[in-house]
């Protein structure tokens, strides 16, 4: 590999590229080499490609690899959800991200590991086994989205793209090291991201800094007439808000995110990450989200009712697994009950039972109307402030098999992370500091709807007053 | 505490086969689950309208038009079993 390239962003690799200094297959076939040999160990992977699918297109980020959650369709490839129920399906097309990277010059490296549908904090859910934690191989590296952040954090590849219901980018990207951007819900076009919760899914870029993520949000984000929920807005050139400037920003710190339950050490790091930024010239004040305690609850309702609908799909008909049987009906319960994980089926359970007669307005329209308290907690506080900081996760990453008996605190790990779902926000996890353990801290950023760019200029401003994001794992000298 | 008949009746509902113990293991985990999300019986929600999903812009039409679709033969290439270029399925009745 060209002298230690995985440790430079992918913004300075792409303009060496554009010099002719650096040739984009060369560093594929580079981060190729690199990402077999590390991830024995890791497992962020599902698969790794031999070839670059498409050199054709041109952006500030040509040639530069890219790894993709093994959720989002790439046209002749196999996508699996971390699932045995789809079995062996190929993507018959390119999900609008997916074209979009294309048009842009990215090359795909591969796919990358996830929990079962995205059903999960920890990726120990998929049918494909763990994957590690870069920082401490017998600790999780968070989920759903634990492959990208994994890959990304030991620099097997530049930057991936995750997918986020309810924390899915922000939670790993905490546990890992990264930065993990959710947009807006609406921002990114969901045509070709195999469904979850669909009020609440947002595909995002998992980055090592900022700046690589500014370049990659303009590349994804924008109107597609594939998705109907994609906002027809403007998308302004996000590499504008990477300013050093943060005079003008008002950041709110709520008192239910700092309560108990939080760890000590996350307490401390996330405190001392506002006090840089109120340092730095930003103003911070005490807000109020006073419906947080309900959060958890409402989602785990919201999200298993729009999932046990969205996966109903998964019948042995069309595509995927097929269970022999001499009925139709049966078919698809054999189908089902030998595809599906123990997660799904329990969500699918939780799910199905929401919404069934006799239940459906104590659960899933009692949830629909606290979701409404919920989102009327932040537009209150985005009277008062423009950002929102909180920590990303209650602790750092916890041991592989910690939390697999226990779903309940498997779920609660997202406790800081589902409200920014619920209210359809934008928001970013970053790193902030280290455990005495030695493993990474995250603090998010929750901004107004469509305001990706305040996040990014606190972000960006943060991350160059400190080096957390420097710091690399042991692991990606291997 | 749910009961073992709703979890076998959800089960039908879900189209997924359980068997005897992985009823009692969800009837024991769903149920503690069910306990924590009934937390949410302590708000006055009367009042409040449902949020079914956050900016929203109506119902967005397109024409409906048919076009020659041009990935039919990759589509059935991924079906477990065709007949003559349609879905092979079980028996219904």
């Amino acid at each position: 590999m060209m002298k230690e390239a995985f440790k430079l962003k992918a913004a300075d690799l792409a303009k060496e590229i554009k010099e002719g200094s650096l040739k984009g297959e060369d560093l594929f076939l580079d981060f190729k080499e690199r990402a077999k040999q590390i991830d024995s160990s890791l497992h962020s992977f599902v698969e790794i490609y031999d070839e670059p699918q498409s050199t054709k297109g041109d952006s500030s980020l040509k040639g530069i690899p890219i790894a993709i959650k093994d959720n989002i369709c790439i046209r002749g490839k196999r996508i699996t959800c971390g699932s045995k129920i789809l079995d062996s399906h190929i993507s018959v097309y390119d999900a609008t991200v997916v074209k979009r990277l294309k048009e842009a010059g990215l090359l795909i490296l591969g796919t990358t590991n996830m929990d079962e549908f995205a059903f999960g904090s920890s990726t120990e859910n998929s049918c494909y086994g763990p994957t590690r934690n870069p920082w401490n191989l017998e600790r999780v590296p968070g989920g759903s989205s634990g492959g990208s952040t994994a890959a990304v954090a030991a620099r097997l590849i530049p930057f991936a793209l995750g997918s986020d219901t309810g924390g899915s980018i922000r939670q790993p990207a905490s546990f890992c090291g990264v930065v993990g951007f959710k947009p807006t819900y609406g921002r990114v076009s969901r045509f070709g991201l195999v469904a979850f919760g669909s009020s609440l899914d947002q595909i995002g870029p998992i980055t090592t800094n900022f700046v690589d993520c500014a370049h990659l949000l303009n590349i994804i984000c924008g109107f597609d007439k594939l998705d109907s929920t994609s906002a027809k807005l403007e998308v302004c050139d996000f590499t504008k808000a990477l300013v050093d400037q943060i005079k003008d920003i008002k950041i709110g710190l709520p008192l239910e995110y700092f309560k108990e339950g939080l760890d000590e050490e996350v307490k401390d790091a996330v405190e001392k990450a506002a006090k840089l930024l109120e340092k730095k010239g930003a103003k911070i004040l005490d807000i109020s989200l006073p419906h947080t305690e309900y959060a958890v609850a409402t989602y785990y309702i919201i999200a298993c009712s729009e999932a046990s609908s969205n996966l109903q799909r998964y019948d042995g008909v069309k595509y995927g697994l097929r269970a022999k049987a001499d009925n139709l009906i049966d078919s698809y319960k054999k189908t089902r009950r030998d595809g599906f994980g123990e997660e799904a089926k329990r969500r699918i359970f939780l799910g199905t039972h929401s919404l069934s007669s006799g239940y459906y307005d104590a659960y899933y329209l009692r949830a629909l109307k606290v979701r409404t308290l919920i989102k009327n907690d932040f537009q209150e506080a985005f009277e008062k402030v423009d950002v929102i900081l909180t920590p990303s996760s209650p602790t750092s990453a916890f041991k592989i098999g910690e939390k697999a008996d226990d779903p309940l605190s498997m779920y609660l790990s997202d406790i800081y992370t589902i409200s920014v779902n619920l209210a359809g926000l934008p928001a970013v996890s970053f790193p902030c500091g280290f455990t005495k353990d030695n493993l990474p801290i995250g603090v998010q950023l929750i901004g107004r709807p469509f305001d990706e760019e305040t996040l990014i200029r606190a972000g960006f401003t943060y991350q160059n007053l400190t080096d957390y994001c420097k710091q690399l794992p042991k692991i990606a000298y291997a | 505490m749910i009961e073992k008949k709703t979890v076998k009746y959800i089960a039908n509902l879900a189209r997924i086969e359980i068997n005897e113990e992985e009823k009692e293991f969800l009837q024991s985990q769903l149920s503690k689950i069910l306990d924590y999300i009934d937390k949410l019986k302590e708000l006055d929600i009367e009042k409040v309208a449902p949020t079914r999903g956050t900016f929203l812009q109506g119902n967005i039409l397109r024409q409906d038009k048919s076009k020659k679709s041009e990935v039919f033969e990759d589509i059935l290439k991924n079906t477990p079993e065709i007949l003559n270029n349609h879905f092979k399925i079980p028996k219904v009745i």
